[in-house]
Formats: structure tokens, sequence, C-alpha cells
């Protein structure tokens, strides 16, 4: 059963491990991927709304997924949400498994899945006082469907 | 039946959420957003280009031809953007 948090505060990736890590001897290794807030074309800040109550729901049903594929024996997935300037964490995906593949391949889809199949949505904020809704981008789609099922 | 919307969909119906009370010949995803484009000129734009548009019926992701019904919670949002 995997961790699923939204929340706006920022995150800790070594208090996370250590806490997914706490008095278990069967976890061989633990991946993880932090997104962060890129400053692209004089951006000041990104602003992240999410549907609350499907947004857990969805995650947890990715995270479920990730689970069915392989053998994982942790799993932690914390997205925030609300204004977050550049350099700032968006997203920790957090796997732990007993063999390095189970964690680094389940880590890779969790974050592939997260960008097209939970309801999250990006406004830019520019320096200049323009702002812009965030469009889906072809290649995250893609990203996605290798790990179609054929 | 309660209708949600977010991020640019949201701004351009001018608000967050509404109840509704559609006809009985709206039974589905594509015929609830026919009926709601036609409420107001906001709802127009923000429905005006369909294929821009995703939708959940009661938090899961739906399609067009997904049944709706009374006290369905129904969201209209852009294609999801996190991660």
């Amino acid at each position: 059963m995997a961790t699923v948090r939204v929340q706006q505060a920022v995150f800790d990736l070594g208090a996370e491990s250590a806490a997914l890590a706490a008095g278990r001897h069967d976890i061989g290794g633990m991946a993880s991927f932090v997104g962060l807030c890129r400053a692209d074309d004089g951006l000041a800040a990104m602003t992240l709304e999410h549907y609350p109550g499907m947004t857990e729901r969805a995650i947890e049903a990715i995270a479920a997924e990730a689970e069915a594929r392989w053998p994982l024996t942790g799993c932690t997935i914390i997205h925030r949400v609300g204004r977050l300037p550049p350099g700032e964490q968006i997203v920790l995906v957090l796997t732990a498994s007993a063999h390095r593949a189970a964690a680094l391949e389940s880590c890779a889809f969790l974050i592939d899945w997260l960008k097209t199949r939970a309801p999250f949505w990006k406004r830019e904020e520019f320096a200049d006082g323009q702002e812009r809704w965030v469009e889906a981008k072809a290649e995250d789609d893609a990203a996605a469907e290798r790990w179609a099922r054929g | 039946m309660r209708i949600l919307y977010f991020a640019w969909v949201r701004q351009k119906v001018g608000r967050a959420e509404e109840e509704v009370a559609p006809p009985p010949e709206v039974v589905d995803v594509a015929g609830l957003v026919e009926w709601l484009a036609a409420q107001s000129p906001g709802h127009a734009d923000a429905f005006a280009n369909r294929r821009t548009i995703r939708c959940a019926v009661n938090q899961e992701f739906a399609r067009p031809d997904q049944p709706v019904r009374q006290g369905d919670e129904v969201a209209f949002f852009p294609p999801v953007t996190g991660g």
C-alpha cells in the first residue's frame, strides 16, 4: 500500500527514504525521482491546481498498478500544489524493492503515468506579469504509452 | 447534478462549480456538454473546442459516451499537466 500525499508544504527526500526503510530488512534498493520547478523563459512561478478527492484516488490507482507490475516493498508519492517559484520541489516518487530493476523501472513508470493520469494543472506566471496554462505535451503521452501492455 | 470546472475551463465558465438539473434527454457526457455549452457565453467559450476538454464522472476519467444521471459529480478540465 503506497503512501500518497498532496500538500502545499515542501518535502524531505532523506526523511521520506528513512521512513520508508525504517525497521525493514527486505529492501535491497530504493529509487527516487524529484521533479523541480524550472525557470524557462523568465518564469517567475508556477501554480499547481488539482481536483481534491479525485487526485488522491487517481494517484492511489497508479500506485496500485505499479505494485501489480513490480514486486515493490514500499512506495511514497508526494505531489505539491499551490504557488511554487523556480527551484522549488514539485513531486516526489520513491520506490523500494528487493532488487534495483523493480525499484528503478517502477519509479520511471510512476512519474510517466502521474504526468498523464493525475488531475493536476500548471499555470505559469512570468516576470512581465503574463500568465498562461501549461499545455499537455505529446512527448509525455508517448512516455506514458511506452508502459502500455501489448 | 454537481458540475466542477478546473484550470482554464473554470476561468472561461466563470465559476468553479454549479448544481444543474439537465433535461431527461441528457443521458451521457456528450449530451451534457451540448446542454452546458448553451447555458451562457462563458460556457460556450469553455466548450468551444470539445477535443481540448477532458471529463471525469464521480472522480473517474470518462469518455463522451459515459452515462450521467442525477446525483453524479461531473468535472470538466483541460488535459492534465502535473508531475
